[in-house]
Order: C-alpha cells, then structure tokens, then sequence
C-alpha cells in the first residue's frame, strides 16, 4: 500500500462528506421550496435571496444552539446514538461509485473510496446499522413519544431489510457480482439493458423498502410529528439533533444512488454524458422522496407491517424463484 | 366602502354545492380486506394524488400573502384598537362622559374620570381602555350614544410598552388631523350604517 493511494482515499474521503454534508443542507432547502410550491406556498423567502441562505442561518442556528443533555437520559447512549446514524450514512458511501472513472493530468481517479467485491452488501449492510442511531437514541432518552419511536424504528428496519435483501437477490443473480460497479458495468449497453425492464418486480420493492429504510413520508413513522413528537430526536437539540437531520438526507441521497447504479444503468458506459444521466436520475429520485411527502398520508405501524410481511416479501420470494426458474432454461 | 356579503346556505341540502361523502363499507372478512387492498393499489389513487400536487407546483398559483410587505384586506366592521372621535364641526371630543361604555364593559377595562368645567359641561379627564385586558367584543363602541368611542381597523399593536394605544392622548383624533380632514368616519364597529336613514320608520302609535 502506497503513499499515493493513501492520500488518494482520504482525499476521496474528505471531498465525499464535505459534497453530501454540503448537499444535507441544500436537500433540507430543496425540500422546503418543494413543499412549499406543492402547497402553493413560497417556503421560506427571507434569508438571502429566494431564502437561499436559509440554510447557513440553519447551519449556524443548530452550531450555537445550547446542547441539552436532559436529566434522567442514558448519558452515554444519548450522546453516541447522533453519530452512529450519521457515520454509517457516510460509511455506506465508501462503496458507492458516484462517477465513472476519469483522467486528470495523466492520472486516473477512481470515485470510489473502496471498490470491494462486496459493495452492495456492505452498503446495506452498513445502512442496516444505521437502525441504531434511532433505536438507542430513542431507548435512552427517557421519553415515552422516543421509545414509541425507537420500539418502530426497530421493527421497521429489521422487516424492511428483509425486503431490500430479497428483492435485490434476483438482480445480484442475474449480474453475478455483488459490486456496484460490477452491477453498472453489466447495463453498460444502454437503456435497454437497464436491469430495470428485467426485474421490474424487484425494482418496485427495493424502491418501496427504501422509502422505509430512509423513514420519508408513506413510512414516515419512526418521527411522525403529529403523533408522537419528533420521535427519537424528541430530546435532542442543536447539533446532535442536526447529525440525526444529516444522517437522513445523506441516506436518502445514497440510497438513490443505489437505486440509479442498480437498476437504471448507473452512469452507463462511462462518459460524460453517462455521468450527467446518473446525477439526473438520482436527482429524480430524490425529488420522488419530496413528491411524495407532498401527496400520501402515512400509513400506520401495523399496516406497514402487515404489507412488509404478507405482501411484499411474497412477492420478493416469487421474484426471485421465478428468475431462477427463468435463468437455469 | 359598505358591501354586503351574499348570504351563503351552508347547510346541506339540495340545491347546495354541499354533499355528504359516500363512505363505502367497511371490510368484514379477512378476503374483502385483501380485495380493498388490490383495489386501492391498483386504482391508481396514488398516483393521483402525485399528479394534484405537481400540477399545482407547475401552475405556481402561489397564495403566500407576505404579510409585513403585504397585507389581507380587513373586514369594514373588523374590531382592532379602539379611537376616540372628534366632532366635525367644532372639533369638541364628541365623548360626553356618560360613563355607558365603563359600565358595559365586560372585561372592566374602560377607566374614566370627569369633571364639570367652567362651562358647565361634563368634561372627560381620563378615558383609558387596558388594552390587556379588552377581549374586543365591541360592546363599547355599541352602547355609545355620541359615536365617540369605535374600533379602529389597527390591528398591528405590537409596541414597546404596554401603556401604548391605551390611554386618551393615543386613541383621540389629534386636531390637526381632525382639521386636515383626516379623521376616518368608516363604518366601523358602533358607526351609523350606511344608508340607515333610508331605513328609519316612523314609531307606530296605534296598535
Ligand atoms: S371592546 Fe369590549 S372588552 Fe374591550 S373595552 Fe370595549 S366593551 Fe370592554
Ligand atoms: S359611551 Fe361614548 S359618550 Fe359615553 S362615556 Fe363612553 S365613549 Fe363617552
């Protein structure tokens, strides 16, 4: 292991929070306004021009405000549950691949902190964790509305995960690799070889799984604010409550990555043009994550659960016998 | 500035724009559930759903009034901060001290004092509304007789010090205002309607 490859990746590292903790705040903005025009409302307009610079007054907002350590909390547990929802956000990022490869002055970078033959697994795997952040929060806050939430947040991942899983296992078949640019390599073809027109199926479920991994609105009820307060952020304040905030939007904007990389062609052949189709399908998604809070109600727990369990991982289980099916003749 | 509001029929009935919505049944067995459940996701209700709220991010109707740099118009007879009125005339405080508007008062917040002065006239001293306390139920402006005391249509009384806007000095027309032609005779809370001239009858006598 060189010096050079060293300094590489903790360049790629540094370059990759600066960009998504930058684009955290900018989603918050883009949120507001969305919502905002949605409901024919202008959102926020006063700070800076068209309320651009309402993010910096958040940013300083949630920087000074006073970090309120309540009394009867679990000290330790309370302090920790921020960071691991907001590290494992930035940790699944090292396997993605948020760019084709290119050549600056004779030297080719690659946008990928790490390049494992197991990025996909790893990536869901080290979202998986991120479960922790909500449920030790919650479990520690000594506050009923954020034990309600963490006991949610707790059965909702775990089933979730179980429908992320199996619904990417018939894609995974198919590509026979479980590297993200393994899996971008193999719709390299174009638009017709995106894995989506194969696995339509799968692609619905892992899109549906996602909106419950990121808790954003039709599964939004690990901090439904009407019902139980913020949840498991109840009690925090200032910047551990703005590192639960990061760690969301971070999630959300991964997550779309992985949805674009796996089943809509990823940056394709690795041009520039491919590049520019990736950044717009990802921006599509993560709009449809604002879209949708404008238009759907919540469901309930035991309706999610009920969906998770005895609609989609059927559905995930027959998607994946029938591609084997369909792949072994 | 008088309008009149046409009268709505907020009541259902026939030749209203009012319905009762249609609630179907509830699912009994366990197999009608699942039926509601294909239903609804297959119906395409979602989606909707996505297409209101994006159509109406398209047309960007935005109905966000910016309020201290825009304003709603206030009803003619919207009750806010309340004003003593001069008479036209002779400029005199058209307040007689009666003491109708103390008494009515439900809040008990009107305070005043009188006096004879040297004309023999009852003169208003002190006429101050606690503003803390007034509920703004219009009762004052109603009960006086002279028209002296109305609401006023400002609302924004937001102030450095509490005793701002009650007493007399703030509520009473200045006279230079007066003189400029300024005090506004709005049909506000307690003024004369418009047009009521129009509608005075003659007391029947015989019955
Ligand atoms: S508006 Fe009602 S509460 Fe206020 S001063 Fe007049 S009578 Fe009293
Ligand atoms: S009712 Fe009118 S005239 Fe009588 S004291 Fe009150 S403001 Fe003056």
């Amino acid at each position: 292991m060189d010096v050079a490859f060293i300094i590489e990746t903790i360049v790629k590292i540094v370059v990759i929070l600066l960009i998504f903790s930058a684009l955290a705040g900018f989603g918050t903005y883009f949120e507001r306004k969305v919502l905002a025009f949605m409901q024919r409302r202008l959102g926020p307009m006063h700070v800076g021009p068209y309320g651009l610079l309402q993010i910096a007054a958040d940013g300083i907002k949630l920087f000074t405000k006073e970090d309120i350590v309540p009394q009867n909390v679990v000290k330790p547990i309370f302090k920790i549950a921020p960071v691991i929802t907001a590290a494992t956000a930035f940790m699944a990022a090292a396997a993605i691949p948020f760019w084709p490869q290119f050549t600056v002055m004779g030297y080719t970078v690659h946008p990928i902190v790490a390049d494992i033959n197991v990025g996909i697994l790893y990536v869901l795997g080290v979202m998986a964790i991120g479960l922790y952040g909500p449920l030790l929060g919650g479990m520690a806050s000594a506050n009923k509305w954020s034990l309600i939430s963490a006991a949610r947040s707790a059965a909702i991942f775990i089933s979730y995960e179980v429908i992320t899983g199996l619904s990417l296992l018939a894609p995974l078949m198919m590509v026979g690799s479980l590297s993200l640019i393994d899996i971008n390599n193999y719709q390299a073809g174009g638009i017709g070889n995106w894995i989506v027109w194969s696995q339509p199926v799968a692609f619905i479920l892992f899109w549906i799984a996602a909106f419950a991994e990121t808790g954003r609105t039709p599964f939004h009820l690990v901090a439904n604010d009407h019902e139980i307060i913020d949840g498991f952020g109840t009690e925090y304040s200032g910047m551990r409550w703005g590192l639960f905030f990061i760690g969301e939007y971070a999630n959300m904007f991964f997550i779309s990555f992985v949805m674009a990389i796996i089943f809509l062609g990823g940056f394709g052949d690795g041009t520039i043009a491919g590049a520019i189709q990736l950044i717009l399908k990802v921006a599509f998604f993560f709009f449809f994550f604002l879209w949708t809070r404008a238009a759907w109600p919540d469901v309930r727990p035991d309706q999610l659960m009920w969906l998770c369990w005895k609609v989609l991982m059927p559905i995930a289980v027959l998607n994946v016998i029938v591609t084997g099916i369909v792949m072994m003749f | 500035m008088h309008h009149e509001e046409p009268f709505k029929d907020r009541n259902v009935s026939e030749n209203s724009a009012y319905y009762y919505v249609d609630i179907e049944a509830y699912p009994e067995t366990g197999w009608d559930k699942f039926k509601q459940v294909v239903k609804r996701t297959f119906s395409g209700e979602l989606f909707v759903g996505l297409w209101v709220v994006l159509r109406e991010m398209i047309k960007f109707d935005i109905h966000t009034v910016q309020y201290p740099k825009e304003k709603l118009p206030i009803g003619p007879r919207y009750r806010a901060v309340h004003k003593l009125l001069r008479l036209w005339e002779s400029g005199y405080e058209r307040c007689i001290g009666c003491g109708l508007c103390e008494k009515i008062c439900i809040s008990d917040c009107i305070r005043m004092d009188t006096r004879i002065d040297e004309n023999s006239r009852k003169e208003v001293t002190e006429y101050s509304i606690n503003l803390g306390r007034c509920i703004f139920c219009g009762y004052c402006a109603e009960v006086c007789p002279e028209l002296a005391i109305v609401h006023g249509p400002r609302y924004e009384n937001a102030s450095e010090q509490r005793a701002h806007f009650v007493i007399k000095d703030d509520m009473l027309t200045p006279l230079d205002l007066l003189k400029a032609g300024e005090q506004a005779e709005y049909p506000g809370f307690g003024a004369i309607i418009p047009g009521s001239d129009a509608s005075v009858k003659k007391t029947p006598l015989a019955y």
